[in-house]
């Protein structure tokens, strides 16, 4: 396709938009999030619904704020797809202000106050995750229990009466609907003492590897990641690094002593790892940019997550590594210039 | 023979095949033919003919201007009626000084010295033939000759870039599937003229007939063809770049800011070559040259040999343009050339094609995204530049960083803007902060060179006006007051003595 362009080159590559990229991530997203709806009940919809209308809203606001025409950035998908990402951080029965205090603050704080799309230091999804996490710490370890074990399950009105207005039908109390998540039982178990396989044994939340019901949505996630790969939307280049620097580091601690520590498996399986490897540690904006440089960030970030999980105060820590590393990509992208063409090396 | 690759690059569609399905034609003879005295990279040429002289076919009008230059001929024979600004095709769509020649229609020729045999000649001779026959690389650049003849070392590897990467330019292709054995004689003048020990011709694979013709030729050939290779090369734009194909044949990367011929390489075009073969077989000048006219404008897209000179607006016309439907008419690519201000600039010695585009082709407001690191314009660019980081310090007026980032190496190929998803016009911002930074150095040159100046007047004054202190004082040594008395007292005395001796002669007057 040509382009109008005072200098050349004039035609341009058809095949890729950056309102394309996003929403073929939002699309790679979907699966795992009708997986999660489908196992953890009309909440994870609801959080949904409600994060993107709230992030719609917040960037329009903003925008107008800033002087700034709604288009072409209120139709370019990023707000939709932070708002998508956090709402899977976020527990299924969420309560409505919670979800709209994260995302409120992803978009208005985390992205448009540092100038928009593109120009946002720290992953905004994350940077409202962790203000909930801190501000919130309880609300967000109310986590439902998969349809699989849980005996009551809330319709779509009884959920939104919760979400809404905090009143769940009568006979029935949030500790009855909800459980801690694997991460967080194995964290506590483990500082009690008790050995690994004991602990899954002795808790239903445990499946053959992660927790049950959370290794589908994982296993949709990690396809929808290979897609964007294949779609080359993202380079491979921070997944791989980060599940691998995961794996390889859980894997020495699991060989020193598996009694007391989980599998490699259980620490790819569990959590946000899948979900942070594929979809938000490859946000471009807040990410290293050379592939050397992103194979430093994501390991980077693979292995503050075994550290925060292992010894630190949250159960997961995949937000707090992605926003550390965030911290740390200019350095990175300083030091890992490529070598260009004709600059000394072997060939030079 | 073993290939390399080189970082990056894209593939594009080639858009070849609507230009090459028609033979070569020759375009007719104009009326006027426009001569820029700056066809080629360096000193414009300084005109030889005045308005109302008639010049011949092949006459020399205007000589190389300085080292780096190149002399131009008429392209035909007729009476030069003007020279003065006129358009020519320059990005910066402004004038310059050109000679106008209304043609007679007689082609009439200048003398032409033949040689039938080059290896008779020396190298040297070759070389000022080619220089005085006005040719220039006609792959582009327009860099003259005869200098990258003189390497002044020795050449390992003679480099014939036939690759023509860019989408829709297909003169080389059609030179090299009708003129084959011109392009491989040119190549062993070449070869004789800088000693080269062995000959790649590389075309790419795209272009299965031009590398079947040159196999051909080469078959016939009884001399010299041992040393010569045709090589087909992957078909990723920008192979044809200079240092790319260099690194694509030889695995070797020509230093930043260095010379193929560093490396013992010489690359020259395939047209170039075709070019030198009539200067030094014929003796004629540079006067034509094949250019594809294509695109979705034209009727019959085809390439012709043209006259340098030949209004563009005639070579359109040729082609069957339709001119209610034409938006723009690129000179070049799509990817490196550069959009005509005006159609009736000439076509010069580096045109190697007019590209048109159709009314309703073309997008006229691209959105333009914020970018967002994606990093696809650091994995297209050949040169392994981070483009983004470019684009991030080139918007912040951040020089000093940009170069850091090694701006200068950056070859302006356009494969980054191509492939931005956010549409963001990369290489003009490249361009701009190179021309920010050249007019920055120049400022400072300057600056420079006044505070200088301004040093050493400081200086020169207080030298001077210590050295006519110094010679003043030389000049009445020890002269005090008391001194001065006593000569003013023995002035009088002398006044008075002569007085009393009033009428009377004296010994010492």
């Amino acid at each position: 396709m040509f382009k109008k362009a005072l200098s050349s080159p004039h035609i341009h590559c058809p095949d890729f938009s950056t309102r394309g990229l996003m929403f073929q991530v939002i699309l790679a997203l979907l699966p795992a999030a009708a997986a999660y709806a489908w196992l953890f009940g009309w909440g994870v919809v609801i959080n949904m619904l409600l994060a993107i209308f709230v992030a719609l809203g917040s960037e329009a606001v903003m925008l107008s704020l800033r002087g700034r025409p709604l288009q072409p950035s209120i139709g370019d998908g990023s707000a939709i797809l932070t708002a998508m990402l956090l709402a899977f951080a976020l527990p299924p029965l969420a309560p409505w202000w919670l979800t709209t205090i994260g995302v409120a603050f992803a978009i208005v704080v985390a992205k448009q106050l540092y100038g928009g799309l593109g120009f946002n230091p720290f992953n905004p999804a994350m940077i409202g995750y962790v203000v909930l996490l801190v501000s919130f710490p309880r609300e967000l370890t109310l986590w439902s229990l998969p349809a699989s074990l849980s005996t009551q399950t809330l319709d779509l009105s009884a959920t939104l009466s919760y979400v809404f207005s905090g009143t769940l039908p009568p006979g029935l109390t949030i500790d009855a609907l909800t459980s801690a998540t694997p991460l967080d039982v194995m964290k506590t178990q483990l500082r009690l003492g008790h050995a690994t396989g004991e602990i899954m044994a002795a808790h239903p939340v445990f499946g053959l590897v992660g927790g049950k019901g959370w290794i589908w949505v994982n296993l949709l996630l990690l396809a929808g990641g290979v897609w964007l790969i294949y779609r080359r939307v993202i380079s491979w280049h921070i997944p791989a690094a980060l599940l691998g620097s995961l794996f390889t580091v859980s894997l020495l601690f699991y060989a020193l002593d598996p009694q007391h520590a989980p599998s490699p498996l259980f620490h790819l399986f569990s959590g946000a790892a899948i979900l942070g490897a594929f979809f938000i540690a490859t946000d471009p904006v807040t990410a290293a940019t050379s592939n050397i440089g992103r194979i430093w960030y994501g390991a980077g970030i693979g292995l503050l997550i075994f550290v925060i999980r292992s010894w630190g105060g949250f159960p997961d820590g995949v937000a707090f590594s992605v926003l550390l590393m965030n911290m740390a990509a200019p350095t990175i992208d300083h030091y890992t210039r490529p070598r260009v063409f004709g600059h000394g090396g072997k060939d030079g | 023979m073993k290939l390399w690759s080189f970082h990056g690059g894209i593939a594009l569609p080639g858009h070849k095949q609507e230009s090459t399905g028609n033979p070569l034609r020759t375009a007719p003879l104009p009326r006027h033919l426009i001569l820029p005295l700056s066809q080629h990279l360096g000193v414009p040429a300084e005109p030889l003919v005045s308005v109302g002289d008639k010049v011949l076919k092949g006459e020399m009008i205007a000589r190389p201007g300085g080292f780096v230059s190149a002399p131009l001929h008429a392209s035909s024979s007729g009476t030069v009626i003007a020279i003065e600004e006129r358009p020519v095709p320059h990005p910066s769509g402004l004038s310059a000084p050109c000679i106008i020649i209304e043609t007679d229609g007689e082609e009439r020729w200048t003398t032409l010295q033949q040689q039938s045999d080059y290896r008779q000649l020396e190298p040297a001779t070759i070389r000022e033939q080619i220089r005085q026959a006005g040719i220039v690389g006609l792959g582009g650049a327009g860099f003259p000759s005869y200098i990258k003849l003189n390497p002044g070392k020795t050449v390992r590897t003679l480099i014939l870039n036939g690759a023509e990467c860019e989408p829709y330019i297909t003169c080389d292709d059609i030179l090299m599937r009708e003129r084959a054995e011109e392009v491989l004689q040119g190549l062993l003048i070449i070869r004789h003229a800088v000693q080269a020990l062995h000959c790649i011709v590389a075309i790419e694979e795209n272009k299965p007939e031009a590398f079947h013709s040159m196999q051909h030729a080469l078959q016939h050939f009884s001399e010299g063809a041992n040393a010569i290779e045709i090589v087909s090369i992957p078909a990723r734009y920008p192979a044809g770049g200079e240092k790319q194909l260099i690194k694509v044949l030889t695995g070797q990367e020509v230093p930043s800011g260095g010379l193929p011929i560093q490396l013992g390489v010489v690359c020259h075009n395939v047209a170039t070559a075709a070019a030198v073969f009539r200067a030094v077989r014929y003796g004629e000048p540079l006067l034509s040259r094949i250019v594809t006219v294509t695109g979705s404008a034209i009727a019959e897209p085809c390439n012709l040999e043209a006259l340098t000179g030949t209004p563009v607006m005639e070579l359109l016309a040729t082609c069957g343009t339709d001119f209610n439907v034409l938006e723009e008419v690129i000179m070049g690519g799509p990817m490196m050339g550069i959009v005509l201000a005006d159609h009736e600039v000439p076509l010069v010695k580096t045109g190697n094609c007019l590209l048109t585009v159709r009314r309703g082709e073309m997008e006229q407001h691209p959105t333009v995204m914020p970018c967002i690191r994606c990093g696809k314009c650091a994995d297209a660019c050949p040169v392994s530049l981070l483009p983004q980081q470019l684009y991030w310090h080139a918007r912040a007026k951040e020089f000093d960083k940009i170069q850091e980032q090694n701006l200068f190496d950056c070859i302006e190929c356009g494969c980054c803007a191509y492939v931005c998803p956010s549409n963001i016009p990369l290489v003009q911002y490249y361009r701009f902060a190179k021309s920010e930074i050249r007019e920055q150095q120049e400022q400072k040159r300057k600056a420079d060179l006044a505070r200088r100046r301004h040093e050493q007047r400081e200086q020169r004054l207080a030298r001077e006006k210590a050295e006519r202190a110094a010679r003043h004082a030389r000049k009445k040594p020890g002269i005090t007051d008391e001194k001065k008395k006593a000569a003013i007292q023995a002035a009088l005395e002398r006044a008075k003595a002569s007085k009393s001796k009033q009428g009377a002669p004296t010994d010492d007057v």
